[in-house]
């Protein structure tokens, strides 16, 4: 029997950028929802003026985040982009913190 | 299949309304779900009462989960005969089937309107799984073996759970927190639809002797007072192997000795930084002539780490 073949895990920033399409189909949410969290700015296109819009590749990973915790916690847009932003502070100082006690032993 | 008992994981009683259910789940997503959540096992405590909540919300499979008779949790147990006819129209038997897949085919049934599932290409579902490395793992990259077990759907709307097994390269340098994608190793997509893909939530285990921050590495390195006055040279060891550090003379506790380029490495992107962290360690046992030294070093040296206390004192 042949060895299972390997796959590669990527890095999320190993994409340049990522398609609007790309991100409707990883978080699964209705393409209106998604505009409004554009709107509300927990989205943000690289050039919101543009005809196609595109995003940094982290935000993959926010329009999951997103649509797990409209499903999760039954929450509308708003209420999605607000938790989002808590998240994203907790994430920044979790990593602060974590720089803190590599630093201070 | 085994049964679980939907009412007891979500702390309600059998005819609990549709308002107080809701409660209950909404109590305790906000205290296990795994985004917000750093409760031990958070995550697995979600998941099922995710499961109870998404059959108990739903009048029809709440009906449906309520024919199956109460059991004790966990025992082996199959639905009543006429089960299969009334809310699975008839959906095949219930071997390599559990209670999570048989209502969540139910769902797709349902929410069909009785269309076939043949009519539409779906993409298959995306999967996310946690993946625990040392730090050395990390550090150099390396190979796993997840075991996933996944919902696939079958052309009719039916689901059943599937083991399967995806060997993943990991490359060299992930941190902590970071997430990776594996694309088309998601659920299978049906009629065209694409796979899915599956993330990685990478979780790295503390390491006896390095600390990670990001890209940047941090050891300690402990010297003699007398090394941190004289200046020493020391071989230090780094994740990627053992090098000669020059420590200057009059290097101060706390000090940070950067080797440039030697913290986590990944693709072609600029390395992190390996920072030694100066530690003044002093003998807590001392002989006699070492007394006398330290004496006569007490009484020669103009020295004074408190000279500020006296001008605040003045």
């Amino acid at each position: 029997m042949s060895p299972a073949p390997i796959e590669d895990a990527m890095y999320i920033d190993a994409f340049a950028e990522v398609t609007w399409s790309q991100i409707v189909s990883a978080s699964g949410l209705p393409e209106s929802e998604l505009r409004e969290l554009v709107r509300y700015g927990a989205l943000v296109p690289q050039n919101p003026e543009a005809p196609t819009w595109t995003f940094e590749a982290r935000s993959l990973v926010v329009a999951r985040t997103a649509s797990r915790i409209r499903h999760d916690f039954e929450l509308d847009p708003h209420a999605v982009s607000v938790v989002l932003c808590y998240l994203e502070r907790i994430e920044r100082l979790e990593a602060e913190l974590r720089a803190l006690r590599a630093e201070r032993g | 299949m085994k049964y679980k008992d939907y009412y007891e994981i979500l702390g309600v009683k059998r005819d609990a309304g549709a308002d107080d259910i809701k409660t209950a789940y909404r109590k305790l997503a906000r205290k296990y779900h795994p985004d917000v959540s750093k409760e031990k096992d958070a995550e697995a405590k979600f998941k099922e009462m995710a499961e109870a909540y998404e059959t108990l919300k739903d009048p029809e499979k709440r009906a449906a989960y309520d024919q199956l008779g109460s059991h004790t949790p966990g025992q082996e147990f199959r639905p009543p005969p006429d089960w299969n006819q009334q809310f699975a129209q008839g959906q095949g038997g219930f071997e390599d089937i559990d209670l999570e897949s048989l209502f969540a085919g139910l769902g797709r049934r349902q929410g069909r309107a009785g269309a076939r599932a043949a009519d539409y290409p779906m993409a298959g579902s995306d999967y996310e799984a946690v993946v625990r490395l040392s730090f050395t793992q990390a550090f150099h990259g390396t190979e796993i073996d997840l075991e996933l077990s996944t919902l696939e759907w079958s052309p009719d709307g039916g689901a059943r759970r599937v083991p399967h097994r995806v060997k993943t390269r990991i490359p060299r340098g992930v941190t902590n927190g970071e997430k990776l994608r594996v694309p088309g190793k998601g659920g299978k997509g049906v009629n065209g639809g694409p796979d899915g893909d599956l993330y990685l939530d990478i979780e790295v285990a503390d390491h006896p002797v390095y600390r990670m921050a990001g890209k940047d590495v941090y050891i300690d390195l402990p010297l003699t007072p007398w090394e941190a006055i004289l200046g020493t040279s020391v071989k230090l060891p780094t994740p990627a192997g053992a090098v000669t550090l020059k420590v200057p003379p009059g290097t101060r506790v706390g000090q940070e000795l950067r080797l440039s380029g030697r913290g986590m490495t990944r693709g072609s992107g600029a390395a992190g930084h390996l920072y030694a962290v100066v530690r003044i360690e002093v003998p807590t046992v001392v002989d006699d002539r070492e007394k006398a030294l330290y004496k006569e070093l007490s009484e020669t040296s103009n020295f004074n780490p408190r000279a500020h206390f006296e001008q605040e004192a003045a």
